[in-house]
Formats: C-alpha cells, structure tokens, sequence
C-alpha cells in the first residue's frame, strides 16, 4: 500500500475533525449524560470510558480554532489546486 | 591568538591589535580600512588584499583578519541558537543515550530478537533511577538497531523489487515513506492505547519508537530468506521471526506495563490487570501483523 507523508497528515486531520465536531460530540453528550456523578474520577481508576470522555473533552477544547484555521486552509488550497 | 567572541559592535577593538599585526600597508589610513570594509569600496590599500596576496599573507591581511573574526563569531551565536531551539523539538541529550552501543550489544540484541527463548532475566537494570545505557545491559532499548534495520529494510526491499524487475528509484522513496506512516501510526495507536488504559509506566515515545522499530530485524530476515529460497523460505522464516518478535514483545513489555502484579510471575485476576494483559497482547499481535503487511508484496 503505497501510503505518503501527506495522506497521514490528511488523515490526522479528518480524525481531528470528527472528534471535536462530529459524531463523537453527540457520543460526549450521551456519555456525560450517562456519567454525571462520576467522570470526577476520584480514587486511581478512572476507567477508559472515564479517560475516552475526557480526552474528546479536552481534544474539543483546545482544537477548536487551530481546526477552524486548518480546515480554511485546506480548502483554499483544494480549491485551487484540485 | 584568541578573537573576541562578541558581536560586530566590538569589533572596533580590534582595530588596536590589527594594526599592531597587520603589514606595511595599512599605517597609512587604519580608519578607512573599516570605512571600506563597511560601505563595500576598496579604495584603500587594503582593499587589494586578498586579489594581490594569493595565498601565503592571508592571515596577515587586516580586512581577512577581520572577516574571519566577525564570521567565526556569527558562526558560534548561530549554532549556539540553534542548539537551544532545537533541543526544545528534539531532545538531543536523551537521544544520545539510545545510541549508546557497542558491538557486543548489538550482536547479543540481534540474537535475542532471533531467538528470545533461552534469556533468563528481561529486567531493565537501573543506576539511580535512570537505566543503565544500553552498552551495559541487553534489555535496554536502543534506536540504533531499529534506526539500521530500517534502512537496510529499504535497501532490501529494492535489492527484492529489482529481481523482479520492477525496480525504479521512486519505488525506494515510496518504500520508506510507507514503511514510516506505518511505524507512526503504530506508535501513536499504542501512546493513545496506553493513556486510555492509564497505565503508570515510565515508557517514553522514544523507548516506544524503539521497540516497534525492532520487527524490522525479522522482515529483513524474512525477505533474505525469500530471495534466497523462494516463497517457503519466505514463509518459514517470517513465521519464525514473527513468533520470536511475539514472545519478545510480550517479555518486554510485560515487566513495564504490568509491573505490579506480573514481575514476579503471579497473574493476578483483577479487571486492571486483565486489561493491561489483553493490552500487551494487542501490541505484541500486532508486530507480526505489520510484518507480514510491510514485506509480502516483495516476494513472488
């Protein structure tokens, strides 16, 4: 499988996307829901829905506008080069 | 004779012991060597310097002098900001202790990638609470061994496509950038699968680059074998080097992920353990799978 640089930083970006706006947001809605008294996590385990939670949390967070940047760029950039 | 090691402004300081070294030529008009050395005319008598000397009085030459001054001191603020910005991208002190490694190290690390069923002992050892450097311990993990391997992966991959004809230089480019998307991807599966198991190991990036870069070894092997004997050789030998990879996989990484409980050789029922033991399981399956991927489409 011929596979480039490039595809996987394609790649990274469409995985970035869909965490912090797509599917997984109303995966995050249902799973806090869910979860209320417990994504505190008090005590040494957390479990992995506890971290899965946390971790769609804080991608949501901090790549919010770095990804609104990106994703302009990279249509810009399929626009004119095709 | 030692130059100052400041920046341009002090180099007016020098002009003292420029003048007290340079030749005849310059007693004359010492303020306007500088003059022309700065707006770019040669007007002076220095300014024939180094068309007129050929070679024999160029270190005697004020405006040389000079410029090997200014540049020797360039060079040493360019690489000392260099070197403190990328320290902070790519640890280069760290990196260093990885390629810590001698001959007999990387010869009994090979064996054991070959033949891991006869070591007794899988423990790191550690001095302080850093490990020891590989030179001195065989179950350290190192990057020089992967770093060869792959390369020589390469290369064998090529020496395999040209038997069949179907060699072209950008083949060798696709080969390394595919092999590469393959190794990260693994590495970062395996950091987001340790986070979301939150195991408490002291595994690095880099100790996990290191690791995932050993199942080149095995391919190398498996595709020599292949060239050499054909498609049984192929499988025979990747079936081998995979099993060895598996049981490698799982003696190392067992005393670093399930460190608690399964050091000394107890299972432990307990949901954490079973999970961290299905998560080694997982990465160490995964090596032959990579394996096989990577190299079956060189042997036909």
């Amino acid at each position: 499988m011929a596979f480039t640089l490039y595809s996987l930083i394609q790649t990274a970006i469409l995985c970035t996307n869909a965490i912090a706006s797509g599917v997984c947001a109303c995966l995050y809605n249902w799973g806090f829901v869910l979860f209320q008294g417990n994504i505190g996590g008090f005590g040494d385990e957390p479990g992995i829905k506890a971290q899965l939670l946390n971790l769609i949390r804080s991608v949501r967070t901090v790549m919010r506008v770095p990804l609104i940047i990106v994703n302009t760029v990279c249509i810009v950039l399929l626009l004119l080069f095709g | 004779m030692e130059y100052p090691d400041q920046s341009g402004f002090r180099q007016r300081k020098l002009q003292p012991r420029v003048r007290m070294r340079g030749t005849g030529t310059d007693s004359g008009e010492p303020g306007q060597l500088f003059d022309d050395t700065s707006a770019g005319q040669n007007s002076g008598p220095g300014g024939k310097g180094p068309a007129v000397y050929p070679g024999q009085n160029l270190l005697s030459d004020p405006m040389s002098n000079l410029a090997m001054a200014y540049g020797s001191s360039l060079a040493s603020h360019g690489k000392e900001m260099m070197d403190k910005n990328l320290d902070r991208f790519i640890p280069i002190s760290k990196l260093k202790y990885y390629f810590a490694v001698d001959t007999v190290y990387v010869g009994k690390k090979l064996g054991l990638l070959v033949f891991p069923y006869m070591h007794e002992n899988w423990e790191v050892r550690y001095q302080q609470d850093t490990p020891v450097a590989p030179r001195f311990d065989v179950n350290a993990p190192d990057l020089y061994i992967p770093a060869m391997a792959f390369i020589t992966y390469i290369l064998v991959a090529g020496l395999a496509l040209g038997t069949q004809n179907r060699f072209s230089p950008e083949i060798l480019g696709m080969q390394a950038s595919s092999a590469l998307v393959w190794l990260i991807i693994e590495v970062l599966a395996v950091l987001l699968s340790l986070y979301l198991v939150t195991v408490n190991t002291d595994l690095t990036t880099i100790d996990l680059v290191a690791i995932s870069g050993y199942k080149y070894v095995g391919m190398i092997v498996g595709v020599l074998v292949g060239l050499l004997f054909g498609r049984t050789g192929y499988y025979l030998s990747l079936l081998w080097c995979c099993a060895s990879i598996f049981v490698f996989m799982i003696r190392t990484l067992r005393l670093k992920i399930l460190s608690e409980a399964a050091a000394e050789g107890v299972l432990v029922r307990g949901a954490k353990n079973q999970l961290r033991m299905y998560l080694t399981m997982a990465i160490a399956a995964a090596q032959p799978i990579f394996m096989y991927w990577l190299t079956f489409h060189l042997i036909r």
